[in-house]
């Protein structure tokens, strides 16, 4: 095709699309966000029979501008709605959100007044994570998942148009709050 | 002597016993000991499970997700009673019930579970289900990798939960084993489908 038929073997060509995915993918840092009981599980992650370090993640950092992962670790009431969103927009961007455990994902078992029903209706979600709460496999499980999520991102022009395709379906799709029956 | 002062010197008798001593550099020795505490962990067993490549398995009761099971002739056991749903904490589970017939069979008995749905973001993995199902149609596996990235993905369908057909079971509606009832079911007489329960 062109300059890659020229080059000797040996050479590993990429895009830069794929170049900085595979970066990305392999530097995340979540933040420190633990808000009930699957932070435990959260925070056993990072011990050394699961060892999240293997994935250069280990460290949980305590600054959400020096974070882009947001892990929802727990149930989200009414009062720290706005709490959560402050720490997601202090995160500089490319950030990505798990809503870990049942509560985080939909509100879990608590349908009742004080709790939002899924982290979604205030943040964007990448990765739900069922489970009350999750062992650290499936939360390593869903780290892997977000992996492939993050490896395969577009950037530049190609990503303006998926933005604004997103944008679109956001504004066409029925709003989280008026979901009826097991999607509420 | 104000009046806010603490009045432990009043005898006079504790003044002189409080010794706090100068925070310094620690003595060679106490560092090489602190050093040779690392030093030794390198020896140690590694205690990670390198999981995605190795997947340790779970202790064997571990609630995972969902199973609708089959009789050993392939027709469902769900009857669809709902009392899974109505065991249910978090209100995860919908069943929609119907009647069977005989041309169009599904489970042993007079009914079936129609639409079958438990949303995974709700479930609690508590197995008060399972302790509620009065046919054993519904168990729990082990498996537990079940994160996605929509809400719609983690409502799992009866399609998604239902066992597979293994050998010597038919797909449903298919009519009774030949000269056998519901009861016959129930106490395990069925053993396999027969091949005139094949429905065309």
């Amino acid at each position: 095709m062109g300059l890659e038929e020229k080059l000797p073997s040996g050479f590993a060509l990429t895009t830069v699309e794929k170049l900085v995915g595979y970066m990305r993918k392999n530097s995340l840092w979540p933040a420190t966000f633990g808000l009930a009981c699957c932070a435990i599980e959260m925070m056993a992650v990072t011990t050394g029979r699961y060892d999240l370090a293997r994935f250069g993640m280990e460290v949980f950092r305590g600054s959400p501008r020096q974070a882009d992962l947001m892990i929802v670790a727990g149930r989200v009431s009414n009062k720290m709605a706005p709490v959560l969103r402050q720490v997601y927009d202090q995160m500089s961007e490319p950030k990505w959100v798990i809503a870990m455990g049942a509560c985080a994902s939909s509100g879990g078992m608590f349908n009742n007044y004080a709790i939002v029903q899924g982290v979604d209706h205030v943040v964007p979600v990448d990765i739900y994570l069922p489970g009350c709460p999750p062992r650290p496999e499936m939360l390593m499980d869903a780290i892997i998942k977000l992996h492939e999520e993050i490896k395969n991102a577009k950037l530049g022009i190609n990503r303006a148009k998926i933005i604004k395709e997103v944008e679109a379906a956001a504004l066409a799709a029925k709003p989280t709050i008026e979901l009826k029956g097991l999607l509420a | 002597m104000s009046e806010l002062e603490p009045k432990r010197a009043i005898d006079g008798a504790a003044e002189e016993s409080i010794h706090i001593p100068i925070a310094g550099p620690a003595s060679l020795f106490t560092q090489l000991k602190g050093f040779w505490v690392t030093f030794a962990a390198q020896f140690k067993k590694v205690t990670t499970v390198q999981y995605p490549e190795v997947k340790e398995p779970t202790a064997p009761r571990f609630h995972g997700r969902h199973q609708l099971n089959r009789h050993p002739d392939g027709l469902e056991k769900c009857i669809g009673c709902e009392l899974c749903a109505w065991a249910c904490p978090a209100d995860a589970i919908y069943v929609e019930g119907a009647d069977n017939s005989d041309e169009q069979r599904y489970s042993p008995g007079e009914r079936y579970g129609k639409v079958y749905q438990i949303n995974y973001l709700r479930c609690i993995f508590c197995g008060l289900c399972i302790e509620a199902c009065p046919t054993r149609a519904l168990t729990m596996t082990n498996e537990y990798e079940l994160a996605d990235d929509s809400r719609k993905k983690l409502i799992f369908e009866k399609e998604d939960l239902l066992a597979p057909l293994r050998s010597g079971m038919l797909q449903p509606p298919h009519p009774y084993y030949p000269g056998t009832d519901d009861q016959d079911y129930y106490h395990g007489r069925v053993t396999e489908a027969h091949p005139s329960q094949e429905q065309k």
